[in-house]
């Protein structure tokens, strides 16, 4: 093989890499909520909900007046409220868990095609956002002199740099819940807080406090997965757009055990398996062909199914996960 | 330390006064006082259900009183939260422990006093602290040990440890001996004195009679949410506070019963009671290499042998949680041996050819299980339906395929009648009954399908004293007529009570097998020995020799 054939390989390569970073960036965002939820004990069905709400108040915001940070900001507290909502049926009212997440499912993807057609007149979609409407791609420092380098610069151009601003996030999203839940005393009393409630009462803290602000956290990390979908990887809402990725970031976190580094893994993997099935669409294929295109997009879905039906060993989920705490008086 | 010296001017640690609270109809503390001497270790004794849980759960903040008072050292404190009785130098080790299992020690002890947003300085400082009050109170465990892996009696030292260092002066023990065995007993009173030579309060919750008289300076006796004496301990007798745990004359009480529910120590210790005499037949029921795995696949059970033989009372003992109701649900038929063999007469039952609860109770079988809520009874039921449950196809029922709701009440009042089970209202739901009577009535449907084979478990959890002499009355009854009866209980007095022959199970092993001699204090260390897993007294004889080819071979 010559060299240029190799390099173009090395292209490619890096081509589907980013394409699976920048298709895992939501899976990330949301499953890392899911994760500091579930840990304190309160089950999040309602990530995809939360998505799906901010992504339309990201681009409704944005298109309005004309500011993707105002966007963000719109997002943020959009999700973060459905987030409360959520916490004070099931930390407050201590109601059932799954039920609530799933009411808030419905009402995000109802509430936004209303909106939206309120708003837009458009279908539920929203107008179409306008470059600086948008969160941009980010070249970083020096991408332009490094790409003439071989393998590293086309390293450091198709793969690092040349992302948006939530592409980012996600990716120190991860450390930080990492960091935050091992060394930090809120990440121990959240820890503790989804394994035995009962300890952490006895030791004079509030179980409701640790669980809220958890639920908190999920909201805002939910948030940033909506802004990524309609303000940065997309140019503005379209109904249903979260497309079932906040169940599949649920199947992320409980394929990589409620452990951060384990679910980005799990989350990088399933961007991967969707961006080869983007890849491979209209592709002959050695034996079978042309594989239908149906076919193909399956895939990540598939996968899902596969993976969690257990062929990675059991998850053990916190104790305490999906249990209302009742303090007797 | 005369409760009436007001004068010696050193306030009492602890004073409760006119502490009234009610759970819906139930009024668990009727205007109950108490003062706590400081340096002191005082007991507080009752029967389960007396209220003496609930006290110290309002004293250390996990309820609220309804009416009364609290003093801490003289000043009257209003305690709404844990977090405020931590503040008054409170510290409560629980009957059921407050700790994260599957984090370290050093994680548990710090957990809500971290020191700080971060955790490492905080845990280096706590590190530090755990190594002296270790070594002040002879408390060692290992910092970096994985608290769900410790022994019971660890995890309860580190729950004291937490306390400590939270700064108790006032330390509550809610029952804690009843996860412990008897060596572990020991070891923790005499940590207790140590606290109390070094000052520390100690409250210890207890239903046991031994325990208050083995450690305590002064006893106060709580009876149906109502505080009915205080005692100087040396000044008083177990004969007197079992009477007034009880509130009447316990004298015509058989020793035997007396010494079951009680726990009073047998005194001289040196009669022997009556025992069955060995029979020389066949066992009723044989277990040999018996291996069970649960869901998660941890082994519960390894290489179990045991024979039940007629007209003989097998005792198991052992700490709970170390495979006896493994055992019992294989043996009913709730679980299917995964390994070795079971023989009941003819029928070999093994892996491949399990025998469910019913084909069990046609062979003549019965099984009064553990938790009489989840295996015994459908609160939900009618007391006449419950009378049935298992036998609902035989005449008692109806005709087989339609219930007969005249016959279910005939058969129900019957069996009512026959086992004192009150009130006698067939058609009271089940959960209108109370603990003792709703264990009767599941007794007696039992008993009354004549079994030849009985597994019973824990006879007498949460049964007041009354019920508790009825139903080990039954039960050797049942044994005198030939019955061969299976008792697993948590509490070796009322092995030691009924019992002929005793088993002792131990991390899902029988550790050890003996037939009582009838001297308790013999009996007793022995199989507390053997409960702790140390010694193993005298292998059983008949459990040896690879029963049949059928036996699968045990788990390692």
């Amino acid at each position: 093989m010559d060299w240029a054939a190799l390099s173009e390989l090395w292209i490619d390569t890096l081509r589907i890499l980013d394409g699976s970073f920048r298709l895992a960036t939501p899976l990330i965002l949301c499953a890392m909520a899911g994760l500091v939820s579930e840990r304190s004990g309160v089950i999040d069905i309602g990530l995809e909900g939360k998505m799906l709400a901010a992504a339309f108040a990201a681009a409704a915001v944005a298109s309005l007046s004309g500011s993707p940070w105002a966007g963000l900001v719109a997002a943020l507290g959009v999700s973060a409220a459905l987030a409360l909502v959520h916490g004070f049926a099931c930390i407050t009212h201590r109601g059932e868990q799954i039920i609530s997440g799933v009411a808030i499912n419905i009402l995000a993807s109802g509430g936004t095609v209303v909106a939206g057609i309120a708003l837009f007149r458009q279908g539920g979609q929203s107008p179409p956002l306008m470059a600086d409407e948008r969160f941009r791609p980010i070249a970083l420092p020096g991408a332009e002199a490094l790409s003439g380098i071989p393998v590293i610069g086309p390293f450091y151009a198709e793969l690092v740099s040349g992302h948006t601003l939530p592409v980012y996030l996600a990716l120190i999203a991860v450390p930080l819940v990492a960091w935050m839940l091992a060394r930090t005393t809120f990440g121990l009393r959240l820890r503790a807080t989804g394994e035995m409630p009962l300890a952490v009462d006895s030791a004079g803290v509030s179980v409701v406090l640790i669980r809220y602000r958890a639920v908190l956290i999920a909201g805002l990390l939910c948030g940033l997965a909506g802004v990524f979908l309609s303000t940065a990887h997309g140019a503005g809402f379209v109904r249903e757009m979260s497309a079932g990725k906040g169940y599949i970031a649920l199947a992320a976190m409980i394929f990589g055990k409620w452990r951060p580094w384990p679910v980005l893994g799990a989350c990088l993997l399933f961007g991967f398996l969707e961006t080869a099935a983007a890849r491979l669409q209209g592709v002959q294929l050695p034996l079978i062909g042309e594989a239908p295109v149906e076919l193909i997009l399956m895939l990540p879905y598939v996968a899902t199914v596969v993976l969690l039906a257990g062929f990675f060993g059991r998850a053990i989920p916190p104790k305490a996960l999906g249990v209302p705490y009742r303090k007797e008086r | 330390m005369n409760p009436d010296d007001r004068a010696g001017g050193t306030p009492p640690a602890v004073r409760l006064s006119g502490i009234s609270k009610r759970f819906g109809a139930v009024q668990a503390n009727r205007d109950v006082d108490l003062e706590v001497a400081r340096g002191s270790i005082h007991g507080i004794i009752g029967e389960n259900g007396a209220g003496k849980s609930t006290l110290v759960s309002i004293l250390y903040g996990f309820y609220e009183a309804d009416a009364g008072r609290i003093e801490i050292d003289g000043h009257v404190v209003a305690i709404r939260s844990s977090a405020a009785a931590i503040a008054q130098g409170i510290g409560m080790v629980h009957q059921h422990f407050m700790l994260v299992p599957t984090f370290t020690v050093l994680e548990n002890v710090m957990l809500g006093a971290e020191g700080g947003p971060l955790l490492a300085r905080g845990a280096a400082e706590t590190r530090a602290e755990l190594l002296d009050l270790s070594t002040a109170y002879g408390l060692e465990v290992d910092p970096d040990a994985k608290v769900g892996d410790l022994a019971v009696g660890l995890q309860q030292r580190v729950e004291i440890l937490k306390a400590l260092r939270r700064g108790a002066r006032i330390l509550i023990l809610d029952e804690p001996t009843g996860v412990l065995t008897p060596d572990e007993t020991g070891r923790l009173f005499d940590i207790l004195r140590g606290l109390r030579r070094e000052g520390v309060t100690i409250l210890l919750i207890t239903h046991k009679l031994r325990e208050i008289m083995a450690v305590t300076d002064r006893v106060s006796v709580m009876r149906q949410g109502e505080m009915v004496a205080h005692r100087e301990t040396a000044s008083t007798t177990p004969e007197e506070l079992a009477e007034l745990m009880v509130g009447r004359r316990v004298a015509a009480m058989p020793r035997r019963e007396l010494v079951a529910a009680l726990g009073v120590d047998a005194g001289g210790g040196g009669t022997p009671r009556a025992r069955s005499r060995p029979q020389p037949n066949a066992g009723a029921l044989e277990v040999r290499g018996l291996g069970w795995r649960d869901a998660r696949g941890i082994t519960r059970l390894s290489d179990v042998s045991l024979t039940l033989r007629e007209g003989e009372i097998l005792g198991l003992a052992g700490v709970a949680g170390n495979g006896q109701s493994e055992l019992l649900d294989v043996l009913s038929g709730i679980a299917t041996p995964q390994s070795g063999v079971i023989r009941i007469g003819e029928r070999i039952i093994n892996r491949d050819r399990p025998a469910g609860p019913a084909e069990l109770r046609a062979l003549g079988l019965a099984h009064v299980p553990e938790d009489r809520h989840r295996r015994g009874v459908v609160l939900g039921f009618t007391a006449q339906e419950n009378a049935v449950l298992g036998y609902q196809h035989g005449p008692a029922a109806g005709d087989g395929r339609l219930l007969s709701p005249a016959a279910l009440a005939c058969h129900c009042a019957a069996l009512m009648k026959r086992f004192d089970v009150r009130p006698a209202a067939p058609g009271l739901r089940m959960s209108g009954f109370s603990g003792g009577n709703q264990q009767k009535l599941v007794l007696a449907r039992e008993i009354e399908a004549e079994p030849r084979i009985l597994l019973v478990g824990q006879p007498t959890r949460g049964v007041d004293i009354g019920a508790i002499e009825f139903i080990h009355g039954e039960i050797l009854k049942l044994r005198d007529q030939g019955c061969a009866i299976l008792l697993v209980s948590v509490e070796l007095d009322e092995i030691l009570a009924l019992a002929d022959r005793v088993a002792v199970m131990n991390a899902g092993r029988i550790v050890g097998e003996r037939r009582l001699s009838g001297i308790d204090a013999e009996d007793r260390s022995e199989i507390g020995l053997m409960m702790a897993g140390i010694a193993r007294i005298r292998e059983p004889a008949a459990a040896r020799p690879a029963a049949s080819p059928e036996a699968g071979s045990a788990e390692a």
